[in-house]
């Protein structure tokens, strides 16, 4: 199957260097205390912020740092054919712990201990990328809840088809089985806090792959100030600043 | 990123899901003008300076892909939704059309315009798909015209409704036909396909005129009917085999009967070619015999031409009714059937010459004349035209367009010339097109995945876990002299306990050539180097096969090797496998090899260790024989050729040395061992390699030579046959190798398959004797032991397997594919040994010996073990019928009726070679008695 054809156009019409439309919107849902919708072409998650309040289960209670927890699910609609999926199953349990451990590494939990973060993702279309997606949507629900963070954590993959680096797979290109390369990183901090892959890579090809999603994480990131900017501005706006 | 992309979803109704898939439009899409101001024009293809710009239609690309190959049409536009169209609709038509594109000497530019942000069109409610890609293609071609103001844009289109519309539309617009006439170039209309509109309805032709061309196949059944005849078992499906030595006779392999389903004479094919998916119906069973005799009927003026000696039943005439002595009732009756309508065509183009006829009178210089494939199974073509003299003494590739009813031959056109008949690079093209050979240079992405050069074995390579570094050990490798892609290398260390340590080093290719690059897809593809007398085809770049991956003297190299301890009687203690990295300390040949052997004064390191191996070598030899493997015969012939003319100089058989056999040995018993660990590990998906036992019908001519000489052969079993070949001693020493090479050519020839398709006692191969065998040992030039190797490292916990083993069919199709390659290389390889013969003996008219191996009612069919060919002699002239000849096919004798001659089977017979030209410039080469 070509993905990438002579004239170098992917399946959608896009380079292999780029990424797909980026939106995004923050304060989707009122209820919650903070929330984002994330959307990278197709993919669109949703991601809700409670917290810091206090501990449900006692027992659970750190004294030295908060509690974070996170739960990630996949709307049942989300693929479009109707399988039905069992609640935790092995897939989402494992997303769950890719975000969680990914989003309590940059939160500053020892500024709120004995108490509580709840952080939930759920992805209402699939088409590729959902880790990555739910990551930034979750980056900007904390931010809109306003918890203190190290740096906003952004992620996005790349993979490698028909011997090209391809930035942000989507369904068709995921599900080619190649090479795909998960990157979480801080950007202000110039670190990697999620790498992920599952396939082999020369390590030359690998470290090609990689880079690009660094790259598309940065301007993930970009895309991501520039909302939280605008968001300030209107809420400054709203009072009166 | 994105930048300014405009943004619109196109959706795709599945089945049943529905697939949103995301669309990108673009403002970074050129228009491949170079003298455009507006666009980028780094990747600019069309000509440098304004002229007219063809845009083309759909159906002109699948239909006249051959006139497009031509350089006379250029500078044209290749929409994206055309290249589209066209991969749906004809993959063969897609791959030509994109090597033009990429073709740097050819102005073909592709423009993406399905991305463009201009040139996209939305369907429109109730618009068909084609509708729309009309419409699209049209709206593409406006864009130019107003895109590009100083050159003329012309849309090239065979449909009529597209062509008004654009006109309409205020496009210029032509039919393919108009176009190529304003070209002045009359020889370029032989390559349009005229539509199939010309023919006209057959009940016309029929009813209103009684005209002389009259009906001669009968009517192919409506798609519908076939259908429902399929489902109800009334009509059997299947591909169409042409048998290749009879063009009148074919078989198609019924998966709903199970049995092969004969089809006699051309009538029962009624149309069908030669790997075309048929319909068929069976004939009633009364009439099974009868038919038979339309496959003699038919036959014309076909006379056996001299040819290679057959290796193999696949290389040798089927058993053919023989005459009127073979007991008919003694012959199982097989179904018979006639073809009813055809499923798919598979239609190509075919090499040959026209049959010499006359220059016609007049009318333009346009003349109708008959084209006869090199292939026999291909009837011959009907072509029109106006080159006609040209032609004649020329090689040319011609296309089929349609086959009606009234018509004794299809109807095809002209679509190149390849050079002039007898000349050795036009023979040896049409030997490679015939074969289906690749022999394109490597595209630039698969060059793009060889290391970079120069290569050399890096500190990584030693200090990997998964190699071992046997530098230390004294490898060397052993060749037909001058060989570069060196794939095997042999080591044997004497051990302190007595024992040898015996390793054989293969060329470690996977470490270069990884699953799913474009190198990987190239060489799955190719499946096979191609050796011809005076060229080599490469199945990977040259970088790889002859430098990188080869196993040459005094260089590190990577390597697979298998490891074996044997007692000094060859018996296996352990077998060891392992990724290395050797360096051989020299690269032998067998005469080398072989003269070292000899030469008792030698005591050096390397000389005793070939002696130490080919003492194992005897032993595992003599112990594989006595399991019944079979030491066949075949004869092999080596030319000498002029370095400067590449002429042969001189031809004689291959002398099999010692030192053949001894790494002959060697690499059998590496095979053996990677198949039984292969297979341990992958039950389902080992790739392996089979020998099917011949059947008795396929030995019959054998066994019937044999018995008109008087000796008998058991041919219960590989060992029986093995053992009663040893017995049979003639008069003279080559008695005995002859019988063998007669047993050789009743046998089918091994085959590649995937474990899971078969059940392990279908995994025999019956002439090593072996019940597992696979190929391991030449990576370099067969892709089968690039699977066997990515097999065994997986088995070894070196790598994961690749994905394409999880799936059956695929690696069905892979083993198939490399059954038809490596089928059609050595057919190629034969075929350029013939060519090379038909060469040499046209300045040398030779006396030889020759073997009778057949006698038949006009004379006998001689083998020349000298030149490796066979062919008939003929004792009474054509016509002629018998005369004073008395002929014996039972006992295989022929002698004059005054008694002056007697010629019987297997007798020797001296003969006269030379080439003749009965037809002009239709070499051919005649046996005939002294
Ligand atoms: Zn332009």
């Amino acid at each position: 199957m070509e993905y990438v054809n002579p004239e170098g156009l992917r399946l959608d019409g896009r380079r292999p260097m780029e990424m797909r439309q980026l939106r995004a919107e923050i304060g989707v849902l009122s209820r919650a205390d903070g929330s984002a919708s994330f959307e990278m072409g197709n993919t669109k998650v949703i991601a809700a912020v409670y917290g810091p309040r206090e501990v449900q289960n006692r027992s659970q209670q750190m004294n030295d740092q908060a509690l974070v927890r996170c739960e990630y699910s996949m709307a049942n609609f989300s693929t479009g054919d109707r399988r039905r999926k069992t609640k935790a199953d092995r897939r989402s349990t494992e997303i769950s712990l890719v975000i969680h451990q990914t989003m309590e590494a940059c939160i500053l939990t020892h500024l709120m201990p004995r108490s509580q973060i709840d952080i939930y993702v759920q992805v209402l279309q699939a088409d590729g990328g959902t880790r990555s997606a739910c990551i930034n949507a979750a980056t900007l629900a904390l931010a809109d809840a306003g918890i203190p963070m190290r740096d906003l954590v952004t992620s996005c993959s790349a993979g490698y088809l028909n011997s090209t680096p391809l930035l942000d797979l989507n369904y068709l290109e995921d599900s080619a089985g190649g090479a795909d390369v998960t990157v979480g990183i801080l950007p202000k901090l110039d670190k990697v806090t999620l790498l992920q892959m599952d396939a082999k890579l020369p390590m030359d090809i690998f470290e090609n792959v990689m880079q690009l999603a660094v790259e598309g994480c940065k301007a993930v990131e970009s895309h991501i100030r520039e909302i939280l900017l605008e968001n300030a501005k209107t809420l400054g706006n709203r009072r009166g600043v | 990123m994105l930048k300014n992309k405009a943004f619109s979803r196109q959706t795709k109704q599945g089945r049943v899901i529905k697939e949103v898939r995301e669309h990108y439009l673009r403002d970074d899409i050129y228009c491949g003008a170079p003298y455009c101001k507006s666009c980028n024009v780094s990747s600019a293809r069309l000509s440098a300076s304004p002229s007219t710009i063809l845009v083309l239609d759909t159906n002109v690309v699948l239909n006249q892909i051959d006139l497009l190959e031509n350089p006379a049409i250029d500078n044209v536009v290749v929409l994206s939704v055309v290249l589209a169209e066209v991969k749906n609709k004809n993959i063969a038509v897609y791959n030509r059309l994109r090597a033009l594109c990429s073709n740097s000497l050819r102005k073909f530019f592709v423009f993406s315009n399905e991305y463009h942000k201009d040139t996209y069109v939305n369907a429109m409610a109730g618009e068909s798909p084609n509708d729309r890609n009309d419409r699209a293609i049209r709206t593409a071609a406006k864009w130019y015209q107003g895109h590009l103001e100083s050159a003329s844009i012309l849309l090239i289109t065979n449909d009529r409704e597209n062509k008004k519309k654009a006109i309409e539309e205020g496009i210029s617009a032509e039919t393919i036909e108009c176009y190529v006439k304003s070209l002045g170039q009359p020889e370029l209309l032989d390559l349009i396909v005229q539509p199939p509109s010309e023919d006209v309805n057959m009940d016309d032709v029929e009813d209103l005129r009684p005209s002389k061309r009259k009906v001669i196949y009968s009517e192919h059944k409506p798609m519908s009917e076939i259908t429902s005849g399929l489902l109800r078992g009334l009509l059997h499906q299947g591909k169409l085999r042409v048998n290749r030595f009879n063009p009148f006779e074919a078989y198609v392999g019924s998966e709903s009967i199970g049995d092969e389903i004969i089809i006699y004479g051309r009538a029962n094919m009624n149309r069908a070619f030669d790997g075309d998916i048929v319909a068929v119906e069976l004939l009633p069973q009364e009439q099974w015999h009868e038919e038979k005799s339309l496959a003699l009927a038919d036959e014309d003026d076909d006379e056996e031409d001299v040819h290679l000696a057959p290796n193999s039943a696949d290389d040798a005439p089927r058993v053919m009714n023989q005459g009127q002595t073979a007991p008919e009732e003694m012959k199982p009756s097989r179904p018979t059937g006639r073809v009813v309508g055809i499923i798919k065509r598979n239609w190509h183009s075919y090499c040959g010459s026209l049959e010499p006829m006359p220059m016609p009178a007049g009318d333009g210089g346009r003349a109708q004349a008959l084209f006869v494939s090199k292939d026999r199974r291909i009837p011959k073509i009907r072509i029109q035209t106006r080159q006609l003299g040209n032609l004649l003494d020329k090689r040319i590739v011609v296309a089929v367009d349609s086959w009606d009813r009234l018509s004794r031959y299809p109807t095809g056109h002209y679509v190149r010339t390849i050079g002039e008949i007898g000349d050795r690079d036009t023979e040896t093209e049409v030997v490679l097109i015939e074969n289906d050979i690749n022999t394109r240079p490597f595209s630039a992405q698969v060059l793009a995945c060889l290391p970079p050069l120069p290569w050399s074995v890096s500190s990584q390579d030693l200090t990997n876990p998964i190699r071992q570094d046997l530098r230390h050990l004294r490898v060397c490798s052993v060749d037909p002299p001058g060989c570069k892609d060196i794939d095997d290398a042999l080591h044997c260390m004497p051990l302190s306990n007595g024992n040898f340590e015996v390793g054989v080093h293969i060329a470690d290719v996977t470490n270069f050539v990884h699953p799913g690059t474009p190198l990987d897809d190239e060489a799955s593809q190719r499946g096979t180097s191609v050796y011809l007398v005076e060229r080599r085809i490469d199945m990977l770049p040259k970088p790889l096969t002859e430098d990188i991956c080869s196993l040459r003297a005094d260089v590190e190299r990577l390597a697979f090797s298998v490891i074996w301890e044997m007692t000094p009687d060859a018996e296996i203690i352990s077998t060891k496998y392992t990724k290395s990295v050797i360096k051989s300390c020299a690269a032998l040949s067998y005469v080398e090899a072989q003269a070292r052997m000899d030469d008792s004064r030698l005591v050096d390191p390397i000389t005793s260790d070939l002696r130490n191996l080919n003492g194992l070598a005897k032993i595992m030899r003599q112990r594989r024989i006595d399991r019944g493997a079979l030491t066949l015969a075949s004869a092999e012939v080596k030319f000498q050729i002029d370095t400067e003319t590449h002429d042969p100089l001189d031809i004689g058989m291959y002398q099999i040395r010692e030192a053949n056999q001894m790494v002959e040995e060697f690499m059998l018993a590496a095979n053996v061992a990677v198949a039984e660990k292969i297979l341990k590990h992958f039950p389902p998906c080992a790739l392996l390699r089979r020998h099917p036992s011949p059947t008795k019908e396929m030995l019959e001519p054998l066994l019937r030579t044999a018995e008109a000489v008087g000796l008998s052969l058991d041919v219960t079993s590989s060992k029986a046959l093995a053992d009663s070949l040893d017995r049979a001693k003639g008069d003279d020493p080559y008695f005995n190798k002859l019988i063998r090479i007669l047993a050789t050519r009743c046998m089918t020839q091994a085959v590649y398959f995937c474990s899971g398709d078969l059940s392990p006692p279908e995994y025999l191969h019956y002439g090593l004797a072996s019940p597992l065998y696979t190929h391991f040992t030449s990576p370099i030039r067969r892709y089968a032991d690039v699977i066997v190797h990515r097999l065994l490292a997986a088995s070894l916990g070196i790598y994961k397997l690749p994905g394409v083993f999880q799936d059956r069919p695929k690696l069905t199709s892979i083993s198939d594919n490399l059954n038809y390659r490596h089928r059609n290389a050595q057919m190629a390889s034969r075929a350029s040994i013939e060519l090379h013969t038909l060469i040499f003996f046209r300045k040398r008219p030779t006396d030889t010996e020759a073997r009778i191996v057949k006698i038949r009612s006009n004379g006998f069919i001689v083998f020349v073990p000298k030149y490796g060919i066979e062919g008939p002699v003929y004792v009474t002239s054509k016509g002629d019928n018998g005369g004073e000849w008395l002929v014996d096919e039972k006992q295989q004798k022929i002698r004059k009726l005054d008694g002056s001659a007697s010629y019987g089977v297997l007798g020797t017979v001296r003969i006269h070679m030379e080439v003749v030209e009965p037809q002009p410039n239709r070499p051919k080469l005649q046996l005939t008695l002294v």
